[in-house]
């Protein structure tokens, strides 16, 4: 086991009360494993995965559970510790790529800086290895462009750019944030290829957030689906695209415009809003757009229940 | 004449150069061609979807056409004038006519205001509204998009990826612009929350009448949005066509492996598509081969795609194609 979080709680303390962002995650990740997570645009997969990272800096938030790598307590740990981790054995790619990199260096320095915090080499040894890197992301020119500024890069140069200073170590844990989102469908297969090499030649393990269902389907063991701060569903790749089961994930596929065949004049998306995390439902918190919510649903709170594949919803444990 | 047959915004031989590097790097200064001799006509009402390989210049194209870039070669109209080289206050009319959302929120939204103050900014300058009605609006534009009332007092470093996505689609909407540029509107949401972005759009197009530029990689969503696509590669539109048709029967080589890569969720057994995966390297604007600027990855390259330029032609009512040996 590489990664065991359990019952991870994450809130902020703002203006308005008490955003209650991560409401009890656990998931596990083995050596080798792929798992995507996918779920409703501010449901907390980021959030969870920089908890992981111990990268949240907001000093109103509060953090409890218990985050295992390798064994190892993560929650709690000084921070000098945990920045030892990150980029040596755990590597994350951010959601917003100007995240990880400056304005006023040039990308190649940035990423060779990374490589040389981690390993004792030359600088031009260093240099050599990010050249090596951008190649790999498919940059057309790639020693041109170590001597460019962030913004003197495409949006999806700049995502590719974070993809190659995360893998510049080799990481035994990826967390990648939306990483292909401003990648072209022929690149992005690229860096999918590239990601499960990692996992073929150095045993990675690898946390894929998306909300292209296309490429969950194409790169993950297994998916997690997130709602509200909780996780709604889990199972094999398998498991959750021929069987999905929480009224969440059915309505979630169903949402995906077709590529071939009549266009539908309006997509079906999930009426309703998700609730306020300041203050969620006493139960199930889709019940308000759940399409077959009944009464159970109003007064306690779904647990996630069943063996591999698993959801919870108070329907599906009834069937 | 209607407003049917007067193109809102109409582009010719539009290029737009970087420089970059110094005169004192290794290399020299050199040139970046990222938008190179496009032609592009506008109609007002309809959605024109921008896409391409990452870097082929689609931004670069989103942002000349809102004049966000100075031009560097070319003409750019808007409603018949040219506006190619007008300054900044000649601009300050159009700027609410004009709209852009752009590919990376974070960069757009001013860390040290609040959602609600930043959505209500646009509505400050250009509109007589008072402080009451702007409030009201805002509350509005925050439940079109799908953001809660209590979002508005929030610090957009407080948002998650989609939720500062959509706060830059309530700004650009806000004044009802008529031409709104669009870029990657949509990348960082679930595809039900896309949906409903979706919808929003075709229902705000339908009710104002608006015209939309609408770039994405997520080529499902292109088709659902745009009644008409360009597909850009190395800075040019190398085919043109009502989205439907060209979807259905790309004439381009690269169109062609551009749609077929898709990853889709396979339902049905696999095998039924056939995927076209182009092999070589991704070339470079500042040295860009000679001829036809795919033929070292097109499958089907000739002899004369080595020297001769296809140039971008109508062969047909609507659609075009730049190409030697196109698939009509
Ligand atoms: N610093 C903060 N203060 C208050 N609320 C926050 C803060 N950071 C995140 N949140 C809230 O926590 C929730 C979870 O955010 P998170 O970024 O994890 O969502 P997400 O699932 O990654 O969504 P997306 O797909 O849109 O990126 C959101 O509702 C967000 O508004
Ligand atoms: N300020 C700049 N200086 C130098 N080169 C630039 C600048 N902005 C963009 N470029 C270059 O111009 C080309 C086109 O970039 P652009 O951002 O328009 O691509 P794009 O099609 O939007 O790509 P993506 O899908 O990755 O966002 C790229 O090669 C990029 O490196
Ligand atoms: S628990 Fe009830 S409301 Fe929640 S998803 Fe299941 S049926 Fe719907
Ligand atoms: S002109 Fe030649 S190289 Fe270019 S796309 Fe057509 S066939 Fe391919
Ligand atoms: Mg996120
Ligand atoms: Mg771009």
């Amino acid at each position: 086991m590489i990664l065991s979080v359990r019952d991870l709680r994450v809130s902020f303390r703002t203006n308005d009360g008490l955003v209650r962002a991560i409401d009890g995650v656990s998931f596990d990740l083995e050596e080798s494993e792929i798992l995507g997570v996918v779920g409703e645009s501010g449901s907390g997969k980021t959030v969870s995965l920089l908890a992981v990272m111990g990268l949240i800096t907001d000093p109103n938030a509060d953090i409890e559970g218990s985050i295992r790598y390798k064994g190892r307590e993560l929650v709690g740990l000084p921070a000098r510790e945990l920045r030892r981790l990150r980029g040596n054995e755990i590597a994350m790619i951010f959601q917003d790529p100007m995240t990880a990199l400056t304005p006023v260096y040039t990308i190649g320095w940035q990423i060779a800086e990374q490589i040389r915090a981690h390993r004792n080499i030359s600088k031009s040894k260093a240099m050599d290895r990010v050249e090596e890197l951008l190649a790999e992301v498919n940059f057309p020119n790639p020693h041109e462009a170590m001597s460019r500024y962030p913004h003197q890069l495409s949006g999806g140069m700049r995502q590719r750019a974070v993809i190659a200073m995360a893998l510049s170590c080799n990481p035994a844990l990826l967390v990648a944030d939306e990483p292909t989102t401003a990648l072209d469908v022929t690149v992005q297969a690229g860096i999918l290829d590239l990601v499960r090499k990692l996992r073929a030649t150095h045993k990675s393990a690898v946390v894929f957030i998306t909300h292209d269902m296309g490429v969950v389907s194409e790169l993950a063991d297994r998916v997690m689906v997130m709602y509200a701060g909780r996780v709604v569903e889990r199972g094999s790749r398998a498991e959750l695209f021929s069987d999905p089961r929480h009224p969440y994930t059915r309505a979630l596929l169903g949402s995906i415009p077709p590529l071939t065949g009549e266009k539908p004049r309006r997509l079906p998306a999930i009426p309703g809003s998700p609730p306020s995390l300041l203050r969620l439902p006493q139960g199930c918190a889709f019940g308000p757009r759940c399409p077959v919510h009944y009464e159970p649903c109003a007064t306690g709170k779904p647990d996630l229940e069943g063996d591999t594949h698993a959801a919870a919803c108070f329907r599906v444990a009834q069937a | 004449m209607t407003d049917k047959d007067r193109p809102i915004l109409e582009t010719r031989s539009l290029g737009k150069r970087f420089s970059i590097g110094t005169r004192f790097s290794a290399e020299g200064k050199r040139t970046v061609h990222a938008v190179d001799n496009v032609s592009l006509t506008v109609w007002r009402g309809e959605t024109v979807g921008l896409v391409g390989e990452s870097g082929c210049g689609k931004s670069t194209l989103a942002r000349c056409l809102v004049r966000l870039y100075d031009i560097s070669d070319g003409e750019l109209l808007f409603e018949g004038e040219d506006i190619t080289s007008k300054s900044l206050s000649e601009l300050r009319p159009l700027r609410r006519r004009l709209q852009m959302v752009f590919q990376d929120p974070s960069a757009s939204l001013n860390p040290r205001r609040r959602v609600g103050d930043l959505v209500a900014e646009p509505l400050r300058i250009h509109s007589k509204l008072s402080s009451s009605e702007i409030k009201k609006r805002v509350a509005e534009l925050f439940d079109l998009v799908g953001l809660l009332p209590d979002h508005v007092m929030r610090y957009p470093h407080e948002f998650s990826g989609g939720q500062r996505q959509r706060v830059g689609i309530a700004r650009a909407i806000a004044l009802n612009p008529d031409l709104v540029v669009l870029d990657e509107p949509v990348s960082a949401l679930d595809v039900s929350v896309q949906a409903q972005i979706v919808n929003l759009l075709a229902d705000l197009q339908e009710k104002l009448h608006l015209t939309y530029i609408f770039i994405a990689h997520d080529l499902s969503v292109v088709r659902q949005v745009s009644t008409r696509i360009a597909v850009m590669y190395l800075g040019s539109i190398v085919e043109e066509g009502p989205a439907e048709e060209v979807f259905a029967a790309p004439a381009h080589p690269y169109s062609q492996a551009l749609i077929s890569a898709v990853p889709v969720v396979e339902t049905t057994p696999s095998g039924t598509r056939k995927r076209i995966i182009l092999t070589g390297d991704v070339p470079s604007p500042l040295s860009p081969p000679s001829g036809c600027r795919i033929h070292p990855r097109c499958p089907i390259a000739a002899e004369r795609c080595r020297s001769e330029r296809p140039q971008l032609r109508e062969y047909r009512p609507g659609r075009k194609v730049a190409c030697h040996f196109p698939t009509v």
